[in-house]
């Protein structure tokens, strides 16, 4: 289990948290303006990235906040967490 | 040589030590189709280009050693009662191939058809279930619905008691279904295919994939060197995204480990397989009498093939709730396999937006029983360069074009 250092509620167990994937997928703005390939890009194509990942994790049973952790899935050390 | 009753009992008095299964080849400056990863599902490719196609000149690379990632961690579980009909077809395609595999290759699978049982526990899960056994009989697929009674006459150990949180109210039960050797899937179809000529070499590691400047594969950058290919077959599972970046294609996949665990041995007990999606277990015995149980996945992607505990209390937690008389059995070995799962929980077989290079990955949690039939379609598809008819539904384009084959609610485990 991983121990995950919410910025507002400091370090908990992940069994207080819920993975919220990868970071930094934008909703285009206008979907009916990108084509069908941007558009499953941005619905199911990740980047899945053995090393360093970029995620997004919600303090489910804590704060109840959104917040962004770098992690490196090789060894799931999580090298910082930081409010949106 | 040629496994018989009679070399066995040659062996048995005096023969010489039993020779090697395969060749563990050098790699050769150059392949008509290299192949990346010596995985059942890789290894079974190269079988049926040989055995089918008439392709021989073939390499099938493993970076660490032949049957070493989830062909060697899954729980062997086989079975083809899917709901949807593309899924259907492929799963027993798989499960039809697996009834004549260890005649076919000469080498005993151990295939094992004892019959694999879902436990119902709620209204929902009923309702599902039967929905389950009428697709299935329209596809000519055997599946049929078990009261709890009956389940319990199937599996004597199982507790159908009332005063479980969650109490058994039937099941539907494959007959056909069962579980195989897993490793002599690996050595079985390695040996075959050697045999045929194909090249297999481990401790080789693909590093990078060349494309000429009209953008199409022209072969790999290796740990061993480099190799020229004609045609490129990603099938590494877990580490499909990282491989397919060498080649600048994104995937819909996410990789998560898939933690497994083994009891210590005991005498026969579990005369079939069970599995429960609600409470989240499935557990089998193997024939060295290890009770063999199936976890669930981390929630977050990973390559570490280890996973928490706690996923593993969990399943533990269940499998004591349905077996009461397994809760002083300990556990022997632990471990975790690195899944690579797709938004839809269906596979992708086929073509890539790269000329030469194929895929075949995203069979998740559940994709050792497809082995033979994943193999066989997939070796079509290499081979003639377009998708076996069976493959066709599980384009990597489907997610382009809207057609993705939603298996969430059949697979294996909850997701």
């Amino acid at each position: 289990m991983l121990l995950i250092a919410c910025p507002w509620c400091g370090p908990r167990p992940e069994n207080e948290f819920h993975y919220g994937g990868e970071a930094g997928i934008a909703r285009p703005p206008d979907p009916s303006a990108v084509d069908d390939a941007a558009w499953a890009d941005f619905l199911y194509m990740r980047s899945n990235p053995k090393g360093r990942h970029k995620e997004r994790w919600r303090h489910q049973f804590g704060c109840g906040r959104f917040f962004n952790a770098t992690r490196d899935t090789v060894t799931d050390r999580i090298s910082g967490t930081a409010k949106p | 040589m040629e496994f018989s009753l009679f070399s066995l009992v040659r062996q048995a008095f005096g023969g010489a030590a039993w020779p090697r299964q395969w060749r563990d080849a050098e790699p050769k400056p150059a392949y008509d189709v290299v192949i990346v990863g010596a995985g059942g599902h890789g290894l079974a490719t190269a079988y049926y280009l040989a055995k089918e196609h008439g392709i021989r000149d073939i390499a099938v690379l493993d970076k660490g050693w032949l049957g070493g990632g989830n062909t060697g961690r899954n729980t062997t579980i086989i079975r083809s009662n899917y709901l949807r009909d593309e899924s259907a077809a492929i799963y027993e395609h798989a499960l039809k191939l697996w009834e004549t595999l260890s005649q076919d290759l000469n080498y005993n699978v151990m295939y094992s058809p004892r019959g694999v049982m879902m436990l119902a526990h709620n209204e929902h899960d009923i309702r599902v279930f039967k929905r389950h056994v009428h697709a299935n009989r329209l596809q000519g697929i055997d599946n049929e619905w078990l009261t709890a009674e009956q389940a319990k006459a199937f599996c004597p150990p199982l507790h159908i008691g009332g005063d479980a949180r969650y109490p058994v109210l039937g099941a539907a039960l494959q007959r056909r279904g069962g579980v195989a050797r897993h490793d002599a899937v690996a050595w079985g179809y390695a040996r075959a295919a050697s045999a045929m000529g194909v090249d297999i070499v481990q401790n080789c590691e693909v590093t990078g994939i060349f494309r000429n400047i009209e953008g199409a594969v022209t072969g790999v950058d290796t740990t061993r060197g480099t190799i020229q290919a004609g045609k490129v077959a990603v099938v590494a599972a877990g580490h499909t995204s990282v491989l397919m970046g060498m080649a600048g294609v994104r995937m819909p996949l996410e990789s998560f480990p898939l933690q497994a665990l083994v009891s210590e041995p005991v005498k026969p007990i579990m005369p079939c397989v069970v599995m429960s999606n609600t409470v989240h277990a499935y557990i089998s015995q193997s024939d060295k009498g290890e009770l063999v149980i199936g976890a669930g996945t981390d929630s977050y992607i990973s390559y570490s093939q280890a996973g928490g505990l706690h996923i593993a209390s969990h399943t533990l937690a269940a499998v004591c709730e349905l077996f009461p008389s397994f809760r002083r059995l300990r556990m022997l070995r632990n471990w975790g396999g690195i899944v690579d799962v797709t938004p839809d929980r269906s596979p992708i077989v086929g073509l890539t937006p790269v000329p030469g290079l194929f895929v075949n990955c995203g069979w998740g949690t559940g994709g050792f029983k497809a082995t033979p039939g994943s193999g066989h379609v997939f070796a079509a598809t290499v081979a003639r360069g377009e998708p076996h008819p069976i493959a066709a539904p599980f384009s990597l384009d489907r997610f382009r074009t809207g057609h993705p084959i939603d298996e969430a609610a059949a697979a294996a485990v909850s997701h």
